[in-house]
């Protein structure tokens, strides 16, 4: 299945988690029990996480750690990105009419 | 070829306008051309998602007029617009009105500068303008490359941010 950071944050569960751990990382134990459901529930939201690289976790000591990656969430938060490949994309298809009107200058020219 | 041109998008928050802005290899006589005659126009300024584009009426002079429909081949739908130039000036400036006619009401036109600059080396940088009659009819038109499902997720993704420090 396929997973991005808009499906990682379409749940309330998983963007609680989120707001909890960018407080301070946590532990798996420490996440499950701020939740009011069940221990596999939150595994299962944290591992769609993981996965989306919205999470990591960091060994200390015995324990691990998940910490929050905000640069996955800010990559995609800039709302402009559609418009501005809209563009991009148009301007492409002009550099290669205004290469054909370039050669033909050319030939005119000879 | 050398790399690419970037397309850079200037969107003030808060503000009625926005900028589009580009580079091109080539003189601006060469990329005004591209801008200013039908059979070139329609091989590049169709909208996103495969569409074609035809015009229906194009006067590219002061006080002329124009009309475009973008077409999707797919599923035949079409997206028209339409404007009026207020100036088509070789191979500088073009000043022209805008407006979708797919919006819910009629009225929120743009008004559109594309001004063409001459860089050294035969190069030429292109600075679009778009100035909307309200903050939300610029925000709606830089939204509307999106689904409605994707607007929603940018708005909880905005939510989530305020929570979480970059």
């Amino acid at each position: 299945m396929r997973r991005d950071v808009f499906q990682a944050i379409a749940d309330p569960t998983r963007r609680d988690i989120i707001g909890l751990i960018a407080k301070s990382p946590m532990t798996p134990n420490a996440v499950a029990e701020s939740f009011d459901v069940s221990r596999q529930a939150i595994s299962k939201h944290i591992q769609i996480l993981l996965e989306c690289g919205l999470l990591t976790i960091n060994p200390q000591g015995r324990e691990r750690y998940y910490t929050v990656q905000p640069k996955k969430l800010a990559e995609v938060a800039d709302w402009i990105e559609p418009f501005r490949k809209m563009w991009e994309d148009r301007f492409d298809r002009l550099d290669n009419i205004i290469n054909i009107l370039k050669n033909e200058n050319h030939g005119n020219q000879k | 070829m050398a790399t690419k041109n970037e397309t850079k998008i200037i969107v003030e928050q808060g503000k009625q306008e926005l900028f589009i802005i580009r580079e091109f290899d080539a003189p601006r006589e060469i990329v005004f051309r591209a801008f200013s005659e039908e059979d070139l126009l329609v091989q590049w300024a169709a909208g996103p998602n495969e569409m074609t584009v035809h015009y229906e009426k194009f006067q590219p002079y002061a006080g002329g007029s124009y009309r475009f429909i973008n077409t999707i081949p797919a599923n035949g739908m079409e997206f028209a617009f339409h404007g009026v130039c207020h100036e088509h000036t070789a191979p500088e400036r073009i000043i022209q009105t805008f407006e979708f006619e797919g919006l819910p009401e009629k009225g929120h036109v743009i008004l559109e500068t594309s001004r063409f600059e001459e860089l050294p080396d035969g190069k030429t940088r292109l600075t679009v303008q778009s100035v909307f009659q309200s903050v939300a009819d610029r925000d709606g038109m830089v939204q509307s490359g999106m689904e409605r499902g994707v607007v929603d997720s940018y708005a909880r993704l905005d939510e989530l941010l305020e929570k979480v420090v970059v």
